[in-house]
């Protein structure tokens, strides 16, 4: 999940009749599950609820290039290192595409980058947190976009057009960075050293929580999430959507013959789900104020990247500029 | 020098120098002037190492010693290493960054063009594959170049300069050694004063498009990357590239 505690600026849902005559037909029309397009009317709130959370994801795609860039320099094979490089390009592609889905709404890239640079507009947590060793980006693909797959597999039905059919390309890919994060540290466990499995098990340790953190507050301390629901936004809870997240991945984390840094993990016959337990809320929250191990780095790296590039991306304006002027001169 | 000989080396200069660029450009992940420079960059780093893939996989077969492919990028130190001193030179802004891409670019579109034709039909297969992506980065270099060059007069004054500070690692992408010349007799690699003028004619059509100053010819120019003799920016190139292999030896997997 690439968004996380996303406002709606509603305090409650309103009923079907306390809504204006255009709220209401746009209700119905969510509720009749037909798609929002961008010409279509839609409230306010609903605009900048998406404008807000398809920036948020866009952002996590762009900022997430920085952990595995970290490693992408110290690949350890040429087959890894064209794995990785493929992956960051991808992320690259939907970064821009979310971007564009965003504009959709009369929304302006420039702006919410600006914002982002300057601590107001959210990311995913996740990606606060360094990448310490190889492992780690077998580690990401697996419990990262493994996390972002459960959400957005349930997003490509979320309500706006342009944003559900973002999420159906998006998915694929992500299915395959998934698949490979899995491939890597299974590799190391089986045919590893000892050293290299230990990679494997400390990536996991450190990575566990910080994964199960990315789908978002407890349900009852999510007072957005009733009004995203409503406008189908989003589809299912953030608790539902972390249970579905462990029941997926608890059986490949046996099968690779590891352990998660949780002693409360257990199967439970009655509910058929797994129990696990409570999440350090406290470091959620620190996280997303700006207190992670690398919120600054990161913000700071993509600020420099934009506005030590200034220069070019004026360049690029002025030359396209005097080509037009060339050629209407001809 | 037998013709193997002269072959093997000639394979590890262009899967090093295709190697060290990608690498370079790696580096670059994250910190680029705007999202769609991000996708090309990658992009084309992407083409280099996929390329110096494949000419490593057939040099490792001439060599049969054992190594792989992965050894030969991973296990050997500086000296070992034949790629050109170009390609190793650090990012610094963006104008060194698209100065450094469109110098290589011109010699590797004009390099492949004439290997798809070789007697090797190995190499004539991978450089065929490799002339599609270098086409479209030719393509995108020699824009940026224009596009910095003429851009503002900021833009012009960094592109002038990037020039400037490239330029004396360009002679060695034209100058033939006896390798060079090897492969040419053996119908292999290309003419070299065929390359030499193609290149030339090239570079100088699109920085006077560009409206920049090349050096004079007989400029002054540092050699010895195709021989193993490099500036002193590849031993930590290397140091950071080869990190898991050099201090996991006995990992065969990864």
């Amino acid at each position: 999940m690439y968004a996380q505690l996303v406002e709606t600026g509603a305090k409650r849902v309103k009923s079907l009749d306390e809504m204006s005559p255009e709220e209401r037909a746009f209700q119905e029309k969510i509720d009749a599950e037909v798609k929002i397009e961008p010409k279509n009317w839609m409230p306010e709130g609903y605009r900048k609820t998406l404008v807000r959370q398809i920036s948020q994801h866009a952002h996590s795609e762009v900022v997430g290039m920085l952990p595995e860039g970290n490693w992408v320099t110290r690949a350890p094979t040429l087959k890894r290192k064209l794995q990785l490089m493929a992956k960051i390009q991808d992320e690259a592609g939907h970064g821009l595409y979310l971007y564009s889905a965003m504009e959709t709404l009369g929304a302006d890239r420039d702006e919410e980058i600006e914002k982002l640079h300057q601590g107001k507009a959210k990311y995913s947590s996740i990606f606060n947190y360094p990448t310490l060793n190889w492992a780690d980006m077998g580690a990401v693909g697996w419990l990262v976009d493994g996390a972002a797959i459960v959400n957005q597999v349930v997003l490509q039905r979320t309500s706006y057009g342009p944003y559900s059919r973002a999420m159906i390309r998006i998915c694929k890919e992500e299915s395959f960075h998934q698949r490979q994060g899995y491939q890597i540290l299974l590799d190391m466990m089986r045919e590893g050293t000892e050293e290299q499995k230990q990679m494997v098990q400390d990536a996991i340790n450190r990575l566990w929580w910080p994964a199960l953190m990315m789908f978002g507050p407890h349900d009852d301390e999510s007072p957005n999430s009733q009004q995203s629901m409503a406008w189908k936004i989003k589809r299912k809870s953030n608790d539902e959507l972390r249970q579905m997240f462990i029941d997926q991945t608890v059986p490949q984390l046996e099968y690779l013959g590891c352990t998660a840094p949780d002693p409360d993990l257990k199967w439970n016959e009655e509910t058929g789900h797994y129990d696990f337990g409570e999440i350090n809320w406290q470091e959620f929250y620190d996280v997303l104020k700006g207190n992670g191990p690398c919120n600054r780095e990161r913000i700071k790296t993509r600020k420099n990247a934009i506005d030590e590039g200034a220069w070019v991306r004026e360049a690029a304006v002025a030359y396209a500029k005097k080509q037009k002027q060339r050629a209407e001169a001809a | 020098m037998t013709q193997k000989e002269a072959l093997t080396e000639y394979l590890l200069r262009l899967a090093d120098s295709d190697m060290i660029l990608g690498q370079r450009l790696c580096e670059l992940c994250g910190k680029a002037p705007a999202l769609e420079e991000e996708m090309a960059l990658m992009n084309v780093a992407l083409d280099l190492v996929g390329q110096a893939r494949n000419w490593y996989e057939y040099a490792a077969e001439l060599i049969d010693d054992g190594r792989d492919a992965d050894k030969l990028a991973f296990r050997r130190d500086a000296h070992d290493y034949r790629n050109l001193l170009l390609t190793e030179q650090p990012n610094e802004d963006y104008a060194v960054t698209m100065g450094r891409q469109f110098f290589y670019d011109a010699w590797h579109y004009f390099t492949l063009k004439s290997l798809v034709n070789a007697s090797d039909e190995r190499v004539a297969g991978i450089a065929a594959k490799a002339l599609k992506e270098v086409t479209y980065h030719l393509r995108r270099s020699s824009e940026w170049v224009k596009r910095l060059g003429d851009g503002t007069e900021e833009s012009h004054r960094r592109m002038q300069d990037a020039v400037d500070i490239l330029w004396r690692f360009t002679g060695e992408l034209i100058t033939p050694d006896e390798t060079d010349r090897l492969m040419a007799e053996a119908g292999i690699g290309p003419d070299p004063e065929q390359l030499k003028e193609d290149w030339r004619g090239l570079v100088k059509e699109v920085l006077q498009e560009a409206t920049l100053t090349p050096q004079p010819d007989d400029a002054w120019m540092y050699l010895g990357g195709k021989r193993g003799e490099h500036t002193e920016h590849l031993g930590f190139i290397l140091a950071e590239m080869q990190f898991l292999q050099r201090a996991y030896p006995d990992a065969t997997t990864w």
